[in-house]
């Protein structure tokens, strides 16, 4: 299984021609406590970069792209009745949706995990 | 997240918050702790349930000496200013000549009359213009001293009176909105402090003015207590929100009233139509009609707003009637750690500022259900003795 990120700090996994997409541990830190998420629709069709989720802390809101053009399969109820579930497991428990890539290809540019921590990094 | 920009202002503690491990964002000029490893809600949680150690530096602080002192400041603020008794604390607001807000702060008596002084505390954002419109407006009545070379921290939640006695006995016996001069023994360190029991919280506690020589050793003997951790400006927000305390630049600015803001409480009966020393403030035709309820005096009003979902409503978010009209915006707004639901306070028409009234909060294209509520959102827990 292959991990790209975004430089919007999400994550996406890809399993054949679906993506799953959350945030970054160092969005999460960034954002602090997670207190709500806004998910998209499934079954709902989105163009890459269009906002698809919503992830709040007490402090800051701030989108979730669309790291690339695809339709919604799935999304994660246990994080909108959970949302700190982005703070404790990020990469894990705390994805946000699963979407059916058009073009798998369009995640090629984005960066593996060894660039993306350098990017991080330098964010601070 | 970016460097801390060279030309950002540095507090006396800055070391200290660094040491501390603070995330410190650009603030009123200075670089400010937003937050400490623990994270806003466990600092705000913190607060409201043992005792929170805020450094408010950046806020102004100055005195205003002579025994005009306080008629002086009369024809500034709507406020009685005059007959406040000595070391006792107060809430005012500096006013523009349309009744708009230039700042708010507190005042309190350190007998100006006999050689002592008016101290007042104004926000960081604010203070060199206050302290310029000030000095403009009475310095002829009385001096305007600014106090850079003081650092004020404010000690907050229900065990901070526990933990300052401690250091300070005879703090425990000032109630809410006075003060005092005490010797806080740090056992190594002798240190003088002027404190008022009050804060920015909801909580009891006290806010305490030092040198700013001193400030390093009090905050850090303060932090040794057990009851006491470092809190930053964001939970400062989220508890004086639940508070229903406003924010200046949010919540009030130049273009809203103190009756417009709810804040009608604060102008004393002595400085209203009929009283003793009626208006002779700034903007006193337009407070005194607003006051006395004026057909049309009034066109909004800051409420109190609780969304009926658990979705936030934040500043600047447009808030509909009904019908889905424009009829103002929210000003602060996030979702209360203590409350754990979504508050928000904004500006509504005066007919839709009465309790129970629903208005529609538009996030993001979609409305969400607010109810007009009372604030405070959470109990206070002032100390009145």
């Amino acid at each position: 299984m292959t991990i790209k990120y975004t430089p919007d700090h999400e994550w996406i996994k890809i399993d054949g021609d679906i993506g799953t997409v959350g945030i970054t541990h160092h969005a999460q830190d960034a954002l602090g406590d997670v207190v709500f998420v806004d998910l998209p629709e499934v079954g709902k069709t989105y163009a890459q970069k269009d906002p698809a989720a919503v992830v709040e802390s007490v402090k800051a809101a701030a989108d979730v792209y669309m790291p690339a053009n695809g339709e919604v399969t799935e999304v994660n109820e246990a994080l909108r009745d959970d949302p700190s579930l982005a703070n404790s497991d990020p990469l894990g428990a705390g994805w946000f949706y699963k979407f059916k890539l058009a073009n798998p290809a369009d995640l090629d540019a984005f960066m593996d995990e060894t660039s993306y921590t350098a990017f991080a990094a330098d964010a601070h | 997240m970016s460097a801390t920009p060279d030309n950002l202002l540095q507090v006396p503690l800055n070391d200290l918050h660094l040491a501390l491990g603070a995330r410190m964002v650009p603030f009123a000029g200075y670089s400010m702790p937003v937050q400490y490893p623990e994270g806003l809600m466990a600092e705000h949680k913190h607060t409201r349930t043992a005792a929170g150690l805020f450094d408010v530096s950046h806020m102004g602080q100055l005195r205003l000496v002579g025994p005009d002192a306080a008629a002086a400041f009369e024809s500034l603020i709507p406020v009685d200013v005059i007959d406040l008794g000595l070391g006792k604390q107060r809430y005012g607001l500096l006013l523009n000549e349309t009744g708009g807000i230039i700042d708010d702060l507190m005042f309190v008596n350190r007998d100006y009359a006999h050689g002592g002084d008016i101290f007042v505390i104004v926000n960081g954002a604010c203070k060199v213009g206050d302290i310029a419109h000030i000095q403009a407006k009475i310095g002829n009545r009385c001096q305007v001293i600014p106090m850079p070379e003081r650092a004020l921290l404010a000690l907050q939640g229900p065990q901070a009176v526990t933990a300052l006695s401690r250091l300070a006995p005879g703090v425990e016996k000032l109630v809410f909105m006075t003060s005092g001069s005490f010797t806080v023994d740090t056992g190594a360190q002798k240190i003088e402090v002027f404190l008022t029991r009050s804060g920015y919280t909801g909580e009891d506690g006290f806010e305490i003015s030092v040198d700013a020589s001193d400030a390093m050793v009090l905050a850090k003997a303060l932090l040794a207590q057990p009851e006491v951790k470092p809190i930053g400006l964001g939970a400062r927000n989220s508890l004086r929100l639940e508070a229903g305390l406003p924010l200046y630049g949010n919540d009030i600015n130049t273009t809203t009233t103190p009756v417009e803001a709810g804040l009608q409480w604060a102008i004393q009966k002595v400085r209203r139509a009929g009283g003793a020393r009626m208006g002779g403030f700034p903007g006193a035709d337009k407070i005194l009609a607003q006051l006395g309820d004026e057909a049309g005096s009034v066109t909004r009003k800051r409420v109190g707003l609780k969304a009926l979902a658990r979705i936030p409503v934040r500043e600047h978010v447009e808030l509909q009637n009904q019908a889905g009209e424009h009829i103002g915006e929210v000003t602060s707004g996030l979702l209360g750690p203590t409350i754990d639901q979504p508050i928000a306070m904004g500006y509504v028409p005066p007919a839709l500022a009465t309790l129970g009234s629903l208005v529609n909060a538009i996030v993001r294209g979609k409305p969400v259900k607010m109810e007009v509520v009372t604030m405070p959102f959470v109990p206070t827990n002032y100390f009145r003795g």
